[in-house]
């Protein structure tokens, strides 16, 4: 057992997968020589050439598109979108192809491709470095949308992503790649898409998060525990499909439930999460289902007063929770 | 007449098969397949008219450069992302008659998608013809795709795809022909220029006068060849695709065709097509030429044309007949190969309070009441 940060696991992943599985092959915008502008495929180039590690022109929606042909064609193609924010030229080929290449064929071609792409913000990377685009993607059947917390779950998901025979959208969020550590095991450990996570057990109220989320509802939990308020943090993991059972169980536990995200409010992923728990929780709960958000504006401002503005963080999340055990 | 039995290099060969490396057999088989096409589609029209199947996208006037074009690949090992007009190219990859119809007729077992698309949307994994959608040039980058592992995996295959002038100007074909022309990439892009996006003339399309004019901006030769001519679509084919399987790299190969019908179905061509034009559609087919040509070379005789046209007939009403005669996809199907693996039952059906997705489910609901239902 190995402390990493969660760019060394994903780093490290890429090239395990790589070993493991000739036909696995990473594309994307400078993710050669340089190694990605994060240096997620630092060292993958040097030791997979260029064959397999394809340094493509600024082309988000070939990456996408070669990626489901290559898929077709006997690969599994890791294509990485530089930034989540820059996936919209591709998302025809995402919400059109491949999310629907194996419903439409009735079973005759399949598409196993991962996409990673960097999410988030409080970087300072404004509007366009910051974005949070799961809810465009979990809308969609035909994908599975995961976004790890720690880097154990980052490559358990990761193995899991490639190894799976459909499209996977895999987020990870910028801000935890140097900040955010954990024991990685040297095993050929897998974490099973589909699953969430109960990262704190508690009674009184169920925190559903994930992301950077996922670590800001956790310091808010010790935060309120101090005045007694008990809180349980479902770390969904993966998004899509949502592991109803993990969530169900602890609203139905607690009584109360809190869906944290770092995107916009409005349509949210979170809003589905809300309305889940509110159809098939209903008789359980104590209080309304509330969520705390990123708020409307069309992105993350720059200027650090403003950013700070927008960025959910501790703070807010356990004043949310203060309100929510109140009621 | 030049063409005399005394000028055949070989039994089984005239000089018209040996000047373009085929066999009379090759030539008559190439003539079968332009021949089904147009027979299979003129059978869609029909069956549209007389209220059997909704909707119909017509590959008509465009079979000769398909034939032709798609003869000099290998079945089963290379690959082609097709368009919705290209009925004739799924007929020459290995598609046969029952499959283009029982997707006209979208029935439980109708090949390319199990009744799911509608008519017009092709696919075949069994003869490596990728599924097709309806938004334009998405396949130019999956036939990209394609022949980047093709590549990489050192198979030997080669990738086509083809699309209309039209669809030329998506920007997928820009970023997809640039890739396949840096990585030299086994690729094949066919525009088969019918000179119409639906109702704009290609002049409103593009402002040079081919697609073919681009390649060498891409750094790949691009070929302009008469779509009515199945032997110089198949020679200008048969080139690019030893090229790349050579390692040299893609080729551009723009058909001029004729779109003989409306878009779809659901158009009406004589709104926006001069009526001269449509007159004159006709003396640009390639299947009387094709026909006339291989009658002169003496490849085919009066009573085998009329042999080869009783059997696809009797192929066409047999494929009619059969798909007819399919049943419907059932409901409780409809939810299997959203994934590989079942799809969790994560939400409840959108029509009420439940566990998780079930036709059943939704089969189960009280009927509707009459007064409810009615709409008179």
């Amino acid at each position: 057992m190995a402390l990493k940060t969660f760019i060394e696991a994903i780093r490290e992943t890429l090239a395990e997968e790589m070993r493991r599985d000739p036909t696995v092959i990473v594309m994307g915008e400078d993710v050669g020589k340089k190694g990605g502008v994060f240096l997620a495929t630092d060292g993958l180039w040097a030791e997979f050439g260029d064959d397999r590690v394809i340094d493509t022109p600024l082309t988000e929606s070939l990456i996408v598109g070669a990626s489901i042909g290559a898929a077709v064609n006997g690969l599994r193609p890791v294509a990485e979108i530089q930034f989540a924010d820059f996936i919209f030229p591709a998302f025809n080929q995402i919400l059109s192809e491949a999310a629907r290449m194996r419903y439409r064929s009735n079973n005759g071609f399949g598409v196993p491709m991962t996409i990673r792409a960097p999410y988030g913000g409080g970087v300072h990377g404004a509007l366009y470095h910051s974005q949070s685009v799961e809810a465009f993607f979990t809308h969609i059947p035909g994908l599975k949308v995961v976004i790890p917390s720690t880097p154990y779950d980052a490559k358990g998901l990761l193995r899991s992503s490639i190894r799976d025979d459909d499209p996977v959208l895999f987020f990870e969020h910028k801000k935890m790649y140097r900040s955010v550590r954990g024991d990685v095991p040297d095993t050929d450990y897998v974490v099973p898409l589909g699953r969430a996570a109960i990262t704190h057990p508690g009674t009184q109220i169920t925190v559903v998060a994930y992301g950077l989320m996922a670590h800001y509802a956790l310091e808010a939990a010790d935060v309120v525990a101090d005045e007694g308020i008990s809180v349980e943090v479902v770390d969904l993991r993966t998004l899509r499909p949502i592991d109803k059972d993990t969530l169900l169980t602890s609203v139905r536990k607690t009584g109360k439930c809190l869906v944290v995200y770092e995107d916009n409010r409005f349509g949210g992923y979170g809003a589905e999460v809300a309305a889940i728990v509110a159809e098939e929780a209903f008789d359980y709960l104590d209080g309304p289902v509330t969520r705390i958000a990123g708020p409307d504006v069309p992105g993350v401002p720059y200027n650090h007063v403003l950013e700070d503005w927008f960025m959910v963080n501790p703070e807010k999340l356990a004043d949310g929770i203060r309100k929510l055990a109140a009621y | 007449m030049a063409v005399t039995r005394k000028t055949r290099p070989a039994p089984g060969t005239s000089e018209l098969a040996a000047s373009v490396g085929l066999t009379d057999a090759d030539l008559v088989a190439m003539y079968r397949t332009v021949a089904l096409a147009r027979a299979v589609d003129e059978r869609m029209w029909i069956l549209n008219r007389a209220g059997r199947i909704p909707f119909v996208i017509s590959g008509q006037g465009h079979e000769g450069a398909q034939v032709g074009i798609a003869w000099p690949l290998e079945r089963k090992k290379d690959f082609i992302a097709p368009f919705y007009r290209s009925i004739a190219t799924c007929l020459a990859f290995g598609m046969t008659a029952q499959d283009i119809l029982m997707a006209q007729y979208a029935k439980a077992t109708d090949p390319s998608s199990g009744g799911r698309q509608m008519p017009g949307h092709y696919g075949n994994a069994e003869n490596n013809l990728l599924s097709l959608s309806s938004p334009v040039a998405t396949q130019m980058l999956h036939a990209v795709g394609i022949a980047l592992a093709a590549k990489i995996r050192g198979s030997g295959q080669v990738a086509m795809t083809s699309m209309g002038e039209g669809s030329s100007n998506q920007g997928d074909v820009h970023e997809g022909l640039n890739f396949a022309a840096i990585h030299r990439l086994p690729f094949i892009l066919v525009i088969e220029n019918n000179g119409y996006a639906i109702s704009v003339p290609a002049a409103r399309q593009l402002a040079t006068e081919n697609v073919a004019d681009r390649a060498s901006g891409y750094g790949m030769p691009g070929v302009v060849v008469d779509g009515s001519d199945v032997l110089a679509c198949y020679t200008a084919s048969r080139e690019a695709v030893e090229r790349a399987r050579r390692g040299d790299g893609p080729t551009l190969i723009e058909a001029k065709v004729i779109r003989l019908t409306a878009h779809s179905s659901d158009d009406q061509q004589t709104k926006y097509r001069p009526e001269q034009e449509l007159a004159e559609l006709r003396s640009h087919d390639a299947l009387p030429r094709f026909r006339d040509q291989l009658a002169e070379a003496g490849v085919l005789s009066d009573e085998e044309e009329a042999r080869i046209a009783a059997e696809i007939k009797a192929e066409v009403d047999a494929a009619t007949d059969y798909s007819e005669a399919q049943p419907d996809p059932d409901p409780s199907t409809a939810m299997r190969w959203v994934f590989a693996e079942d799809w969790p039952s994560e939400t409840p059906p959108p029509w009420g309070l439940g566990d998780g997705h079930s036709a059943a489910g939704h089969a189960a609901e009280e009927p509707r009441s009459a007064a409810e239902g009615a709409t008179d």
